[in-house]
């Protein structure tokens, strides 16, 4: 990952310059949740294009994992509109798996399925979901595990690898299920230190290869290297929103310019 | 007062640990005499032991009358029942004790279904043995018909055999073996049903679990026997056994229900996130992701169901089957055979507790097999 120190022509960057279409795939309008009488989400608007990276940050708390896990109805929003690749999130069931079966997502706490090897947690839904034969799955699981640089691990048990290979493990099976979208809750922020990079490398990696990306993480090398917007949430609204450089460098609204101070100073 | 270094940083072996603190000597110090209480124990265990054993075996084995075909053997001077274990009592009842009154013509049948679950269950048990998945299958699904057939007979010119003959451990293994086999999947879908966000749905599977486990299997089987004929139209009558069985499956179920319960609550939201996630819908999620790690977790639970079911068929004694305690009661009634009741119990306590170990050493051996390291 040679080309991706962070400097002045990062517009440069393979990854900035990677086409994004107009095709919108995810579309959010004015979309509201509450928690009981909590209102945890308020007036949320949103339109992703094809291709395109978004960071999502803000203090914690603040609503990121519940506006992300609306996107594949993992939560029920309560108002408002949300299009996913061309499909309305309703309550139709068929139409939640449709969706889910084109949005990987991948957790702070990896959710591999301890009692399966490596992997049958790859073929596992390739197979039950999509109805791809075993042989076939087989072969593209080995492929993102290569990808993902863990292939000798295949026979191992999620509970026999470190964080790191775990995480790489989550997005190698979100893969498999060749999704259009994906979404990462905080990925990294329950690994140690030394683990980070080598899954935000693979996230890297992803990027450059035009995947559609909605990542929640307070990583904000990641998000200058591959962002095309950072969005800015605080207590269930949309703050600010903007292009990475401008967004670091010349925060408009203060609450931004606190956190940022805040995250910055370490 | 530092001792001088023998090894250079960095270079030190692994050293063997001190000899008082392994082998026979090492476990004895750690495990029977480790504190004054321990010491207390283990010296109070030893005056038990030292005290209870001898009579037994003298009892079971050493003034116990083992050869012979008749009662003569097991007598005393007076005539009166010797003061221990008499086994040609059981030598001569065996084959009621095992099958009860059925036909003895017509043992062969099931001792033929004997030989086949033997062979099979061999087959799964040892590990060298290819095609398991295939032994499985015949067990769950051909070979409970095939039993049917063969047992109650007429058709295929077999000889029809009345379910009032049938008896003995026979009868305790097909009570047994069918709820457990009956009351593992009803539990499942039991405990699901509680779960579910449907009200309806879930106040069902309340009741239902509530009112069987409210009420002793005692009395379900005698309502089963005495009340369900009343609320019946004159001329239709199920089979004794048939409401036995229900009976007893549906009572642990009840209990299944709960215990399935217990582990599905302890699965993490994460895993069902990982799973929907994926796109994989209720019914998949379930059966391949949470009902295969909560049923791992309460393997315990399940199997000590199991083994309460096992021993609660006992009970169908009271509505007048005549299973394998009933038929040993039976046995020492006889008045040939008077005061070998005792004899008779111990029999069938070591029988018990054959098939109850086994299952449970099961249960671990699968507990064993089944862990990720996790
Ligand atoms: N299942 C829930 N029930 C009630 N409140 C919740 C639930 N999940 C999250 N919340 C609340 O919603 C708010 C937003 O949570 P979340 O989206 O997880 O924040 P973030 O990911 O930004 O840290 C928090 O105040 C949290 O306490
Ligand atoms: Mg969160």
């Amino acid at each position: 990952m040679s080309e991706t120190n962070v400097g002045a022509d990062d517009l440069h960057h393979p990854t900035k310059t990677m086409s994004v279409s107009d095709e919108v795939v995810i579309e959010i309008n004015s979309m509201h949740k509450w928690y009981g009488s909590f209102h945890v989400l308020k007036d949320i608007n949103l339109k992703v294009s094809h291709g395109e990276r978004i960071v999502v940050c803000g203090p914690s708390g603040s609503g990121k994992s519940t506006a992300i896990r609306c996107i594949n109805r993992l939560e029920e929003h309560q108002k408002g509109q949300i299009i996913v690749n061309g499909i309305e999130l309703t309550n139709d069931l068929k139409k939640i798996d449709e969706i889910r079966r084109e949005v990987g997502m991948c957790f702070q706490h990896f959710n591999l399925f301890p009692h399966l090897s490596i992997l049958e947690n790859l073929v596992l839904a390739p197979m039950w979901v999509r109805n791809i034969p075993r042989n076939e799955a087989v072969e593209t699981a080995m492929k993102y595990l290569e990808r993902v640089k863990i292939p000798e691990q295949a026979a191992k048990y999620p509970g026999q690898l470190s964080g790191g290979q775990q995480q790489r493990v989550a997005i190698a099976r979100s893969l498999c299920m060749n999704p259009k979208i994906m979404l990462f809750d905080e990925p990294t922020s329950a690994l140690d230190p030394e683990m980070i990079k080598e899954v935000l490398d693979v996230m890297i990696e992803l990027a450059e290869e035009g995947m559609t990306m909605i990542c929640v993480t307070h990583e904000m090398g990641f998000a200058k290297t591959v962002a095309n917007r950072v969005i800015f949430m605080d207590e269930g609204e949309i703050i600010e929103e903007n292009e990475p450089n401008q967004f670091f460098d010349n925060p408009q609204h203060e609450r931004t310019q606190l956190f940022l101070s805040q995250i910055l100073a370490h | 007062m530092a001792e001088q270094r023998q090894y250079e940083v960095g270079l030190h072996p692994d050293l063997p640990p001190p000899a008082s603190t392994t082998g026979a000597i090492g476990w004895v110090r750690a495990n029977l005499i480790s504190s004054p209480v321990n010491t207390l124990f283990t010296v109070f265990a030893i005056y038990l032991v030292y005290t209870m054993i001898p009579p037994m075996l003298d009892w079971l084995i050493f003034d116990a009358a083992w050869v012979g075909d008749d009662n003569s053997v097991c007598k005393n001077e007076t005539g009166g029942p010797i003061a221990a274990a008499c086994w040609p009592f059981i030598k001569v009842w065996i084959t009621p004790f095992m099958f009860g009154r059925y036909p003895e013509s017509e043992l062969w049948r099931i001792k033929i279904t004997y030989g086949l679950f033997g062979i099979a269950l061999l087959a799964l048990l040892i590990p060298q043995i290819p095609f398991k998945k295939w032994f499985a299958l015949f067990l769950l699904l051909p070979f409970p018909i095939i039993c049917f057939y063969m047992y109650v007979g007429g058709s295929f010119g077999l000889m029809y055999v009345e379910t009032n003959l049938w008896g003995g451990l026979f009868l305790t293994l097909v009570i047994a073996i069918t709820g457990i086999v009956a009351s593992l999947p009803i539990g499942i879908i039991l405990a699901l049903g509680r779960r579910s966000n449907m009200p309806v749905v879930k106040a069902i599977c309340v009741a239902f679990i509530e009112l069987w486990r409210g009420v002793p299997l005692i009395s379900i089987l005698f309502m089963s026997s005495v009340m369900f004929p009343l609320f019946m139209p004159e001329g239709v009558n199920f089979d004794k056994l048939l409401r036995a069985l229900v009976g007893v499956t549906l009572f642990s179920s009840a209990y299944m229900a709960e215990v399935v319960r217990g582990g599905l609550q302890a699965i993490p939201k994460g895993q069902y996130e990982g799973a929907k996630a994926l796109g994989l819908n209720f019914g998949k999620m379930m059966y391949f992701i949470v009902m295969p790690q909560a049923l791992k977790l309460v393997i315990p639970g399940i199997v000590n169901t199991f083994i309460g079911l096992f021993k609660d068929t006992t009970l169908v004694g009271v509505i007048g089957l005549l299973d394998f305690l009933a038929m040993i009661q039976a046995g020492s009634s006889n008045p040939k055979w008077l005061g070998y009741l005792t004899t008779g119990f111990a029999f069938a306590a070591l029988v018990y507790w054959c098939f109850c170990f086994g299952m449970s050493q099961y249960s671990q051996h699968l507990e064993r097999k089944l862990h990720t390291g996790h």
